[in-house]
């Protein structure tokens, strides 16, 4: 029997605002999946939002949501987790969202390690205002802004959060679908602060000016170039080149935010009586 | 076709409000561009990037994360003597809050187009004025346009207004999301020489202390006690004689391009008129159609137009609306605590010169509503109501009918 995915949408908000092919709806249904498989709760779990086509994602699901202002989604997340510890708190957006405007609160939450999962949406464009380059569109690669091909450097989000203290960090892409849900649930139950990049496609403002064909055309992209963190390791440096690694890049065990804090309190009032 | 007429026909575009902003930018020579996309000012930042590309826009286009880095880079370009420009909206404008003040404090003269729209709150994708009335201590210039030629022709002026030695202050160059911004109106451009021209006075001035290798300048420097005092006191003086300054550099404009705009506001059909609407933005426009009819129908109807709303126009204001039977002020924002729209709140602050008269606030446009002909025209109706002595709602919200 075919999934029912309809039990966790919220009632009269479909036709979703995605253009056709767009990978955002994968990411959803991912989502959903990796949801349920972990058994959360919609009254126990929140999903908070910046702003992006990645970030209407929220007013679709049947669960608590907050749709934040650009780039603020990690600081309202860890706002609710403090507030409210036994919730579970999923952070969704664009690699605009969470590495432009956003990136600072995106690289201290990953410093704070803070019990929560961060999906974050890399098409390597902003696609909700109409495709200007974003700090993952790869250079040369052009854009409504840089019409003849972006010369900056790139962000590797994977990287970045690993860099800044993220204790579980993974990669996969909108065509793998199946892993998609596997990756998030593995990262909700991870106590700490985990990242999932999903790397995915804007057939609209980034497919179309960047000589894809068709949506097809930018999956086959997607599933080509993957390597899967297991095989990479057998690969020379040559038949890695061009490509990106997928599955779990890292897990650490670590001390987590809201249980050192609870020490501090627990400190600070023994001091006091 | 004649040489003369094709000539005639290339002076003309057709363009976007956003376009035309972006023309007029490109045409004032900017060293540093610095700007953030977002809806609806993105076209702006499109078409810059564009001009830079193919090699028409030379300057340094730096680029950014966030609207507060776009400010705070522009600023210190102008403080290094560069000219500048930048553009953004709404949650990008309040993004900037902190840096605008450091602009204004540094007397850097920035020149930036803001694009109307809600700020954020409520989720609206919308115009409105909300925004600009949420910097407006911020000690910026801030002017209003109401057409897509109005928008290009202030981008020039706001240069010759910021970096005008008595003024040396930011200007803010405010227009109507969606309305404006969007909408295509053949817009009439002039020839680089007659932008140069116009702007040549600038260099004529001496020159104002930049940052420049060998000399020691300190920038945000701190103010304490007497040093802070002076410093706000000058900054005052300089936004007080900015509407002077406007006047002529509008004046001069006419002069040089054939059109001027009134200066600080314009008075449409205002001479006789025993009512006056005060309006601002592509509202002015509907407006002035109403009136029209209403005059047609020997309604002694006139309107407002406010251009220049940091400083505002308090003397110019004053004379224009004394002597009225009722005044109404059409507000596109609100001014929470005073339980009325902010521009009708600083028209109250005026009445002590203007003299006791019904005063009427039509709060209306919030969000992309539409001020349509209709609910103009019964403003027009409250007002001669009003102003035959009958009772009236000081605070009108129009579109909830009240
Ligand atoms: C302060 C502020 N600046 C700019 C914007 C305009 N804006 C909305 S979404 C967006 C980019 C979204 O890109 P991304 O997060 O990658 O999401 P996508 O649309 O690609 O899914 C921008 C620049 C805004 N909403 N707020
Ligand atoms: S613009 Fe791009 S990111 Fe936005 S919905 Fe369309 S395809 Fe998706
Ligand atoms: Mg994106």
């Amino acid at each position: 029997m075919a999934y029912d995915y309809e039990k966790s949408i919220r009632p009269g908000k479909l036709p979703h605002i995605w253009c056709p092919g767009c990978g955002h709806g994968i990411v959803m249904k991912g989502l959903i999946r990796a949801m349920d498989s972990c058994g959360l709760e919609k009254n126990n779990t929140a999903l908070v939002s910046g702003i992006g086509c990645a970030s209407r994602l929220p007013g679709y699901v049947d669960m608590c949501t907050l749709h934040t202002a650009h780039g603020r989604a990690a600081a309202f997340a860890t706002g609710v987790k403090m507030a409210k510890p036994e919730m579970t708190v999923i952070c969704l957006g664009g690699d605009g969202d969470g590495t432009a405007i956003g990136g600072n609160h995106f690289i201290h939450a990953c410093r704070r390690n803070i019990d929560m999962t961060y999906v974050i949406m890399n098409n390597f464009i902003y696609g909700m205002t109409g495709g200007q380059f974003s700090p993952c569109t790869p250079t040369g690669m052009k854009a409504s802004t840089t019409p003849y091909g972006n010369p900056d450097p790139t962000f590797d989000i994977s990287k970045l959060a690993i860099g800044a203290g993220a204790t579980f960090v993974a990669r996969t892409t909108a065509f793998h679908a199946t892993q998609i849900d596997k990756l998030i649930a593995e990262g909700i139950k991870h106590k700490g602060m985990a990242v999932i990049e999903v790397l995915d496609d804007c057939p609209t403002t980034y497919g179309r000016r960047n000589k894809f064909r068709s949506v097809v055309d930018m999956m086959k992209k997607l599933k080509e170039n993957a390597v899967p963190v297991q095989a990479a390791s057998k690969m020379t440096a040559e038949q890695l080149q061009g490509k990106f690694l997928t599955g779990v890049l890292y897990k650490e065990d670590k001390p987590e935010y809201i249980e050192q804090y609870a020490k501090v309190i627990a400190k600070a009032q023994g001091q006091a009586s | 076709m004649t040489q003369a007429l094709k000539k005639e026909i290339k002076k003309y575009k057709v363009l976007t409000g956003n376009g035309a902003a972006a023309y007029a930018a490109r045409l004032c020579r900017p060293d540093v561009v610095s700007l953030y996309p977002i809806t609806p000012q993105s076209e702006v930042i499109e078409q810059l990037e564009n001009f830079h590309a193919n090699g028409t826009l030379e300057a340094e286009m730096i680029r950014v994360e966030g609207e507060n880095s776009a400010q705070n880079a522009v600023c210190a370009a102008a403080m290094a003597g560069a000219r500048v420009f930048t553009a953004t909206s709404s949650y990008g404008l309040v993004f900037m809050y902190d840096a605008m003040f450091q602009t204004a404090g540094y007397r850097a003269p920035v020149v930036m187009v803001n694009v109307n729209r809600e700020p954020p709150g409520i989720h609206a994708v919308c115009s409105g004025q909300q925004d600009m009335i949420a910097t407006r201590d911020t000690g910026w210039i801030q002017l209003i346009a109401e057409s897509g030629q109005e928008i290009f022709d202030l981008v020039i002026q706001a240069y010759r207004l910021a970096e005008d030695e008595a003024v040396q202050l930011p200007v803010m160059v405010n227009y109507d999301g969606y309305y404006l911004s969007f909408l295509a109106e053949s817009i009439e451009l002039p020839e680089q020489s007659e932008v140069d021209r116009y702007l040549a006075p600038l260099k004529e001035q001496p020159p104002r202390p930049t940052l420049v290798p060998g000399s020691s300048l300190g920038c945000g420097a701190h103010g304490l006690g007497m040093g802070f005092v002076e410093l706000r006191r000058k900054h005052m003086a300089a936004m007080a004689r900015s509407r002077q300054t406007f006047e002529e550099i509008d004046a001069a404009f006419g002069e040089e391009f054939g059109r001027s705009y009134g200066g600080q506001i314009e008075e449409y059909r205002t001479e006789d008129a025993e009512i006056v609407l005060l309006t601002s933005g592509s509202a002015v426009g509907t407006a002035r159609t109403v009136v029209d009819a209403k005059r047609a129908e020997g309604v002694k109807v006139g309107l407002i137009k406010l251009r220049m709303f940091r400083p505002f126009p308090i003397e110019r204001l004053s004379a224009a609306l004394q002597g009225r039977k009722a005044i109404g002020v059409l507000d596109r924002s609100l001014c929470f605590g005073w339980d009325c729209g902010p521009i009708y709140m600083e028209v109250k602050a005026l009445l002590a010169d203007i003299g006791k008269v019904p005063l009427l606030n039509f709060i209306d446009g919030l969000a992309n509503m539409d001020i349509t002909k209709p609910n103009i025209e019964r403003m027009v109706n409250d007002l001669q109501s009003a102003a035959q002595g009958e009772p009236f709602n000081p605070v009108a919200w129009v579109t909830m009918g009240e």
